[in-house]
């Protein structure tokens, strides 16, 4: 049969199906993009829009001062992440990074359970001097910008 | 003196590689009467290569030397630091690791000058002109916006050190076995330029660039396990593959060199997919550059990104956009004038090869699009992070038919197979995979769809790997075939292992006191005590544990919280033991806080069984081990033909006299 098919035909053919195939690929990954990309959320956002229940957000803020405390479980941890507008109470299990203080940046991997409470399943704190998550680092600037702002009144 | 001789060497080698260029483009448009001008491209290429190796010998000896008037050294070292660690910090960082990549760079287009005798000369002449062309690109950054040897005003009285996480035998080795993959590659896409070129596209010019894109890929496949090894012992999550930007800017190059691999043997073997192979060469090399403008412009931040200066991301994304759409216009200019390869049937060798090439270019595309979308969103102002819950089941979608296709593909015979030939095989291929599916079910509940498919497809490759064997006398066989065996093994192989790690892992995460015991799968982990340690630049809390594996002898377990003073950062080590069925991983974090009433002190301790983790490596050091076994055989192979080739000709010269 394929003896028909003349050379030239055969590779149109296949760049026809290799090119229908990398279509494909992106317009699946374009569809599952906007299902599963995980959205990042700075309190007041959830405050204002809370994201669905069961979808993968981050969300990022500073963590409030005496707000920290560990469960009788030990691993366990509760503390509200805010940021000067809004305030979300955070729950994780899990070693903590390194440099996770009060009053520093955090950025929590997770999701809003029904309760409100954020669950997270990761944490990404202030990793050294020069390597800081990028989300914590605008948010810093942008901090920056409202106090400067708000004490210049 | 060092820095001096070192940066002199490197323009040396950049005025080295202009003349290449030019010596080459000039005697390829002069054709046949170049020959003075074409002798000197072999010579400059080779000289180039041994010039930048001296530079980067320099910098070696001023990070040994630890030569603190040297900004980059004073930056980046130590003077209290292993030796071994002083010298991987001369790549540790974003100038060093730069100029490790010219090195290559120039000492690979050295390599070919000198030892690829098999092309017509105007091919190898366009090669080692596209070669120096994107050799000067990265010549100028390094030269013009990222020097390594510039000297600081007066010398610093001691260095700011090492980031700790680089402080790892395992890291020490990672960059530059990953830069010989990556830029290794560079060589397939001045071999597809050259080709466009000259419109050479023969099966010997696939003959020719076959063993230095199976190079690059060994080192790429070596490079990518030690960093997911790496990942898996150094950051303590115990994870081995995040999806993370960094991870993925490795995995598309080889994802590319994996497809080029197979359709340079179609080319060679059967004349056809000759623009395919092309289109990979330059896919690539470009997914390379892509990968290290990702990591080295500060876009993204991680452990890799050292360059924040954006001037440096804004250099290498003109680089990029030249060099990437250079190479397209030519193709697109060119392609339509390379004569059409063979044609062939569906069901066959080259068949299969074809569908697998398109597979892991859709699953490349599907990779691509993940790490791109969240800087493309956020240009747009959304902030985003992509991770497993995409990559993993969109990439299954074509990498699960690809492994169907890959178990069969070997035992199908090049130009046409009738169906009946094969009938035996997928059977026995249909029912292990209907096997294994029914005894992991059977055997486990709750087992998500992906590791169920993962561990069935994974055993089918691993089985169908050693059925080209079969009926073939095992002395006489090719050493490529043995190269193919083993790496199509070691795919199944690492498959299995993914699976089974997702599978079947268990996690305890507790808070213990010294004497008390935490049950984890078949273990019993028994926390002795907490013991403060000291290191060489560094303090640590030490937990002295003792595991038994179903009540077995009590194995010595010790992982520790880490605390380096140069520069102030902790690390925690984490503790594993190995058996032949899996890895017990072992973290310890902080006292628990706020236990003061309590009477003793307890620690976070975070405990895992993998079963069957570590095939995960063990797959990507058999893929990379077949991979160096078919180049030794292609390489012997050639060896053999040109002596044959010489010995007739001699012989004729005897019998013309």
């Amino acid at each position: 049969m394929s003896g028909a098919i003349k050379p030239k035909h055969q590779r149109l053919v296949l760049a026809l199906l290799a090119i229908a195939a990398l279509i494909g690929a992106g317009l699946l990954a374009a569809w599952a993009l906007r299902s599963q990309a995980s959205y990042f959320y700075v309190p007041s956002d959830i405050a204002a829009a809370p994201p669905a229940p069961d979808q993968a957000v981050r969300l990022g803020g500073m963590v409030q001062a005496g707000s920290l405390k560990t469960l009788p479980d030990g691993v366990t941890v509760r503390f509200m992440v805010g940021d000067g507008k809004a305030n979300v109470p955070v729950r994780y299990s899990g070693i903590l990074p390194d440099l996770f203080v009060e009053g520093s940046g955090v950025v929590a991997e997770g999701r809003l359970a029904a309760d409100g409470t954020f669950v997270a399943d990761n944490l990404l704190a202030k990793h050294d001097e020069n390597y800081v998550p990028r989300e914590l680092k605008d948010m810093t600037d942008a901090q920056a910008r409202a106090t400067v702002a708000e004490t210049g009144k | 003196m060092m820095a001096e001789f070192g940066l002199a060497a490197l323009w040396l080698a950049a005025a080295l590689a202009a003349l290449q260029l030019l010596a080459g483009s000039l005697s390829l448009k002069a054709g046949e009467e170049s020959g003075q001008l074409a002798a000197l491209v072999r010579p400059l290429a080779i000289v180039q290569g041994v010039l930048t190796g001296l530079s980067f010998a320099a910098l070696l000896v001023l990070f040994v030397n630890t030569d603190l008037s040297v900004k980059l050294v004073a930056m980046n070292s130590h003077s209290a630091k292993p030796f071994i660690y002083k010298l991987s910090g001369a790549w540790g960082n974003h100038e060093g690791s730069m100029l490790l990549w010219v090195t290559v760079m120039a000492g690979a287009g050295g390599l070919i000058a000198l030892f690829e005798r098999r092309l017509p000369e105007p091919t190898m002449l366009a090669t080692l002109a596209a070669q120096a062309f994107v050799g000067l690109g990265f010549y100028a950054f390094l030269l013009f916006s990222s020097n390594p040897f510039e000297r600081l005003p007066s010398p610093a009285p001691k260095g700011l050190g090492l980031n700790p996480l680089l402080q790892d035998i395992g890291l020490a080795f990672h960059p530059p076995t990953l830069y010989l993959g990556y830029v290794g590659l560079s060589i397939a896409f001045s071999f597809a330029v050259g080709a466009l070129l000259t419109r050479q596209v023969t099966p010997d010019f696939a003959r020719a660039m076959r063993p230095w894109v199976l190079g690059a890929w060994i080192f790429l496949t070596i490079g990518i396990t030690a960093g997911s090894y790496w990942a898996y012992y150094e950051l303590g999550w115990g994870g081995w593959w995040f999806w993370d930007p960094v991870e993925n800017a490795s995995l598309m190059p080889w994802l590319a060199a994996t497809a080029l691999l197979h359709s340079v043997s179609v080319l060679a073997a059967r004349d056809a997919l000759r623009t395919w192979t092309i289109m990979l060469g330059v896919a690539a090399f470009s997914m390379s550059m892509v990968g290290t403008f990702l990591v080295r412009s500060g876009i993204l931040t991680s452990v890799h990104a050292f360059a924040v200066d954006p001037e440096r991301g804004s250099f290498i994304l003109v680089l990029l956009a030249i060099y990437i759409g250079g190479a397209l216009t030519l193709f697109a200019l060119r392609a339509g004038t390379i004569a059409e390869g063979e044609r062939f049937a569906v069901l066959s060798r080259e068949g299969a090869l074809v569908f697998n090439n398109v597979m892991l270019t859709a699953i490349l595309a599907i990779v691509l699009v993940g790490t791109l979308y969240p800087l493309v969103t956020e240009a747009m102002g959304v902030k985003v992070s992509v991770g497993p819950p995409y990559f993993n089941p969109v990439g299954a979608i074509f990498a699960l038919p690809m492994l169907a296709v890959m178990a069969i593909g070997p035992l199908l015979r090049w130009r046409r197979e009738s169906f009946a030939a094969i009938r035996l095989p997928v059977l026995v291929l249909g029912l292990v995979t209907v096997a294994v599916l029914a005894i992991v079910m059977a055997s486990s509940s709750g087992i998500g769809l992906l590791p169920l498919a993962g561990l069935a497809l994974g055993v089918s490759v691993a089985v169908a790997s050693v059925l080209p064997l079969r009926g073939r006398k095992l002395r006489r066989m090719p050493l490529s075939v043995w190269g193919m065996v083993l790496a199509h093994m070691g795919i199944g192989v690492a498959i299995c292992g993914m699976a089974s790690e997702s599978a079947f892992s268990v996690e305890r995460l507790v808070a213990a006191k010294a004497g008390d015991t935490v049950e984890v799968g078949p273990w019993q982990v028994r926390l002795v005590a907490v013991e403060p340690v000291a290191g060489p630049n560094w303090t640590a809390l030490e937990g002295r544990m003792q595991a038994r594996y179903d009540d077995g002898e009590p194995i010595e377990l010790a992982p520790q919280a880490r605390a380096f003073w140069t520069p102030p950062q902790q690390t925690s080590e984490a503790a594993l033991l190995t058996r032949w069925n899996g890895q017990l991983y072992a973290v310890i974090g902080e006292q628990v806080h706020g236990d003061a009433s309590a009477d003793a002190p307890r620690w976070q301790l975070r405990l895992w069984w993998k079963p069957f983790v570590t095939l995960i490596w063990y797959g990507g050091l058999l893929i990379a081990l077949g991979g160096a076994l078919a180049l030794v055989g292609r390489v012997l192979t050639e060896l053999r033909r040109h002596a044959a080739l010489r010995r007739i000709a001699e012989r004729r010269q005897e019998q013309g006299r």
